[in-house]
C-alpha cells in the first residue's frame, strides 16, 4: 500500500498558493514538522521545490541563502547529525599485522602530551615507515612515566611502548638510557627518532647515540629517500651554531628539528601496546634530581612563563588579583586596557601590541578578547575565562569558562588554594 | 696558613674550549658557550682551572684562544690536531691524565659539525655522568657536586651528581666576563702533541651554507568553497571549551582548581 502515491489535490493546492491563509501551515505538514517545506515529492513522483521558504532573513530585513546546507539541515533536524559523524570517521584506519621494520620514535611529551614538535617527528616517521606501500613498516613509540595523551593512534603511533615507574619521573636520562638500550636489544629498530628539543630529546638521543656507537645526524629538517644510501635515506641537517647545511646519508639514530615533516593527518593508527619481554636490570644512578628550585614567578619574562593570570578591563578589586597571582604562583599578565589605564605596567601586556605569550596555562580575568589580544595569546595550551559577559569571544576561545563577578571567583579560588596548602602541611 | 688543608679542598677544573666563529663577520673568536663555561668555572671557589683547546696552532686560532685568556686566565694547554682529525682520544687521554674533577664544556660548537657530542662521547669513553643546560654550580663536597640546571621557561632543577663529571652549558647560563686585552697579549698558550685520528667519514659529506627553511604553509582540508574561505577568514575559536554559566563563585572556583591542578601549575 505504501508503495502508492497518495495525493490530496487540495493541500497541494494550498501548498502552491502562497495567498492562501492556511499556507503556512500546511506547508508545515509537509515538511514533516519544520516550520516551511523546502522540498516535498510532487504528485508524479517529481520532487517539487519552494524557493521562497529557502534561506532565512537577515539582520537587514534581506533573505539570505546559505548555499553549504549546514542551515537547512539543522532547520531540518536531519541530516547534521549524518554530517558530523561523516566528519568523524574520514580518517582511515590503519593497523599494521607484521611489519617488515620498526621505526622508533621518542617523543619528549612536555606536561605529558605529544607536542607539535613531537607530531611533527610522529610524522616523519610515517614518511619512512610507508615509503614502501608493499611492505610496510610500524612506528613504535616509546613513552616514559606517566602521560595525559590520549590521540596516539591519530598522531601515528602502530606500537606504544609505555614504560611507567617512579625511575622515570624527573630528570633520569640514566634510567630512561638503559630502557633504550633494552628496546634496541629486543625490537631492533631500523631507525631511531629522537627531536632534537633542549633537555629532552636533545639529551637523551645524544646519549643513545654514544651508547649505540653510532654517529647520529642531529638538527635534521629534511629527509629524502636515496636508493645509493645504506638506509635508503638522505638527510639534511643544520651544522656549525646553524650557519651550515650538511647532506649525508641518513644514519640510524637522528635528532630532527621542528617542523621537519607534515604531522599525520589522514590516517588513524592502531597504537596497540606492547611490552618488554624481559625486565630492565636494576641501575645505580649517578644523578639524582633533588626537584625544581622554586622561582619567582613575578620576575620571570612574560613570554617565556608557564602559568599566566592575566587581567582586564572586567577586573575592579586589583589587591584581590594581586593577592591572587602570589598565592597561585602565577606570573601576572594584562590586556592593553588595564596597563592603558595605569593598573599594570607596559611590560605586562598581552596580545599583539605587547608580549605574545606561550603560557601552557593562561587564566583571562575580566578579559573580552579583543582579536590583538587573542592573537597574543594563540600558543597558549589551555586558556581558563572568568567573565561576566556570556557572549564575549574570551569565552569562545576558552577551554573553561566560569560567567560570573572575578572578584569573588578568585577569592574561593584562592581559599581552596590556601585551604589544600594547609591540610598538606597538617598531613605532612 | 695551613697549605696541605688547603690542597685537599682544591677541585681539579677542566674547561674544554673551542674557536667559535662570529655570526655576521664570520671571523674567529672565543665561542659564547664556551666563555660562559669559564665564566661559571671562575666563580667556583677554591678550584683549580684548566683550559684545554684540541685543534691546529695557527694566527687566527690563537686570537680566538687569547680571548679566554682575556678573561682572567694565565695560560691555556693546546692540544696539537690537525684539522679533520678526531680530537676525542686526544682529549679522553689527556683529561684521565690530568685527573680532573669537574669539566665543564659549552653545549655544540660554532663551527664543523656542532652536533653536540664531543661531551657526551667523552662522557661514555671515560664513564662519568653528564648534565646538560647548567646554570650554575652550588657547592662541592665530598665529591658530590650539587648542581642547578636551567630548564625552559626560566624554571631551575636541583641536581646532585657524583664526581668526576661532565658538565654542559648553553645560553641559560651566565653571560661571561668581557675579554681584556692586556692579560689576553701576556698570557701563554702551551703546546702539547697528541696521537692523530682521523674522522674519515666527514669528508664524504656535502656541506653548504645554509639554506633558509621552507615557511609551513597552513594546509586546510576542505570539500567545498565556504569552508576554505571559513577556514581562512576565521577568528581563533577553541571550539569545544565549557561554560559553567550561573554557578556560584564557589562551585566556578572548584572547577578553575580543579584543571590548574591537572595541569600540574599549581605548586
Amino acid at each position: 500500500m505504501s508503495e502508492n502515491i497518495r495525493r490530496d489535490p487540495r493541500r497541494e493546492w494550498i501548498a502552491r498558493n502562497r495567498l492562501h491563509p492556511d499556507h503556512q501551515s500546511v506547508l508545515a505538514e509537509l515538511g514533516e514538522g519544520s516550520s516551511a517545506a523546502t522540498e516535498w515529492m510532487g504528485p508524479n513522483g517529481v520532487i517539487r521545490k519552494n524557493p521562497h521558504a529557502v534561506g532565512f532573513i537577515g539582520p537587514n530585513g534581506i533573505r539570505r541563502i546559505d548555499r553549504s546546507g549546514a542551515q537547512q539541515a539543522a532547520a531540518a533536524g536531519r541530516g547534521a547529525g549524518a554530517g558530523r559523524q561523516a566528519a568523524a570517521d574520514q580518517r582511515r584506519q590503519v593497523t599494521i599485522e607484521a611489519p617488515a621494520f620498526l621505526v622508533a620514535v621518542v617523543p619528549d611529551m612536555p606536561g605529558g602530551r605529544l607536542s607539535s614538535h613531537d607530531r611533527d617527528l610522529l610524522g616523519l616517521a610515517r614518511q619512512l615507515a610507508d615509503a614502501d606501500p608493499e611492505r610496510p613498516g610500524a612506528v613504535l613509540s616509546v613513552v616514559f612515566g606517566e602521560h595525559r595523551e590520549d590521540a596516539f593512534g591519530e598522531a601515528g603511533i602502530d606500537r606504544l611502548l609505555h614504560l611507567e615507574g617512579d625511575a622515570y619521573a624527573g630528570f633520569a636520562p640514566e634510567a630512561c638510557l638503559a630502557a633504550l638500550t633494552v628496546v634496541e636489544g629486543e625490537f631492533a629498530p631500523r631507525h631511531w627518532l629522537l627531536p632534537d628539543s633542549r633537555l629532552g630529546g636533545a639529551d637523551l638521543g645524544r646519549r643513545l647515540a654514544a651508547r649505540l656507537g653510532e654517529r647520529p645526524a642531529a638538527g635534521i629538517w629534511q629527509v629524502e629517500p636515496d636508493v645509493a644510501c645504506t638506509l635508503g635515506w638522505r638527510c639534511t641537517g643544520r651544522g656549525a651554531a646553524g650557519t651550515q647545511d650538511i647532506q649525508r646519508p641518513l644514519p640510524h639514530v637522528a635528532l630532527a628539528l621542528a617542523e621537519c615533516a607534515e604531522p599525520v593527518s589522514e590516517t588513524c593508527h592502531a597504537a596497540r601496546p606492547s611490552a618488554l619481554s624481559q625486565s630492565l636490570p636494576p641501575l645505580l644512578g649517578r644523578i639524582e634530581d633533588l626537584g625544581q628550585v622554586a622561582v619567582d614567578p613575578a620576575g620571570l619574562a612574560l613570554s617565556e612563563a608557564e602559568f599566566i593570570l592575566s587581567a582586564g578591563n572586567g577586573v575592579k578589586d586589583w589587591e584581590g588579583f594581586h593577592q591572587a597571582a602570589e598565592v597561585l604562583g602565577a606570573t601576572e599578565g594584562a590586556s592593553r586596557v588595564a596597563v592603558d589605564d595605569g593598573y599594570m605596567p607596559r611590560d605586562r601586556q598581552v596580545g599583539a601590541t605587547g608580549t605574545w605569550v606561550t603560557a601552557r596555562v593562561y587564566v583571562a580575568v575580566g578579559i573580552s578578547g579583543a582579536i590583538q589580544h587573542l592573537q597574543g595569546i594563540q600558543s597558549c595550551d589551555k586558556v581558563v575565562a572568568i567573565n561576566l559577559d556570556p557572549g564575549c569571544d574570551m569565552i569562545k576561545r576558552a577551554d573553561l569558562a566560569v560567567i560570573g563577578d572575578s572578584a569573588s571567583i578568585l577569592a574561593a579560588l584562592v581559599e581552596m588554594v590556601q585551604r589544600q596548602r594547609e591540610e598538606k602541611r597538617d598531613a605532612a | 696558613m695551613r697549605p696541605e688543608a688547603q690542597r685537599e679542598s682544591v677541585l681539579d677544573v677542566a674547561v674544554l674550549l673551542s674557536v667559535g666563529r662570529h655570526p655576521v663577520t664570520g671571523r674567529a673568536r672565543r665561542a659564547d658557550q664556551d666563555a660562559r663555561g669559564v665564566e661559571l668555572a671562575l666563580a667556583l671557589d677554591r678550584a683549580h682551572l684548566t683550559l684545554l683547546h684540541a685543534g691546529p696552532r695557527d694566527e687566527e686560532s690563537e686570537g680566538a684562544l687569547r680571548g679566554y685568556l682575556g678573561m682572567g686566565i694565565p695560560a691555556l694547554t693546546l692540544i696539537e690536531q690537525p684539522p679533520g682529525a678526531d680530537v676525542i682520544p686526544a682529549l679522553a687521554a689527556r683529561l684521565n691524565e690530568a685527573g680532573a674533577q669537574l669539566v665543564i664544556a659549552g653545549e655544540r660548537a660554532e663551527q664543523g659539525e656542532g652536533s653536540g657530542m664531543l661531551p657526551y662521547l667523552l662522557a661514555e669513553r671515560l664513564g662519568w655522568p653528564l648534565v646538560g643546560g647548567l646554570a650554575a654550580v652550588e657547592k662541592v663536597e665530598n665529591g658530590v657536586a650539587t648542581l642547578l640546571q636551567a630548564l625552559p621557561r626560566g624554571q631551575r632543577r636541583r641536581l646532585q651528581v657524583r664526581l668526576p663529571a661532565i658538565v654542559t652549558v648553553d645560553a641559560a647560563a651566565a653571560a661571561a666576563r668581557q675579554s681584556a686585552f692586556g692579560p689576553a697579549r701576556r698570557g701563554e698558550i702551551e703546546a702539547e702533541s697528541a696521537v692523530v685520528e682521523w674522522d674519515e667519514v666527514q669528508a664524504e659529506w656535502s656541506v653548504a651554507p645554509a639554506r633558509k627553511r621552507p615557511k609551513r604553509l597552513k594546509i586546510v582540508k576542505a570539500a567545498s568553497a565556504r569552508d576554505r574561505f571559513k577556514a581562512a577568514a576565521a577568528k581563533a575559536e577553541g571550539g569545544s571549551g565549557q561554560v559553567l554559566n550561573d554557578v556560584t563563585p564557589e562551585q566556578g572556583a572548584e572547577a578553575i582548581f580543579k584543571l590548574l591542578k591537572d595541569e600540574g601549575v599549581l605548586r
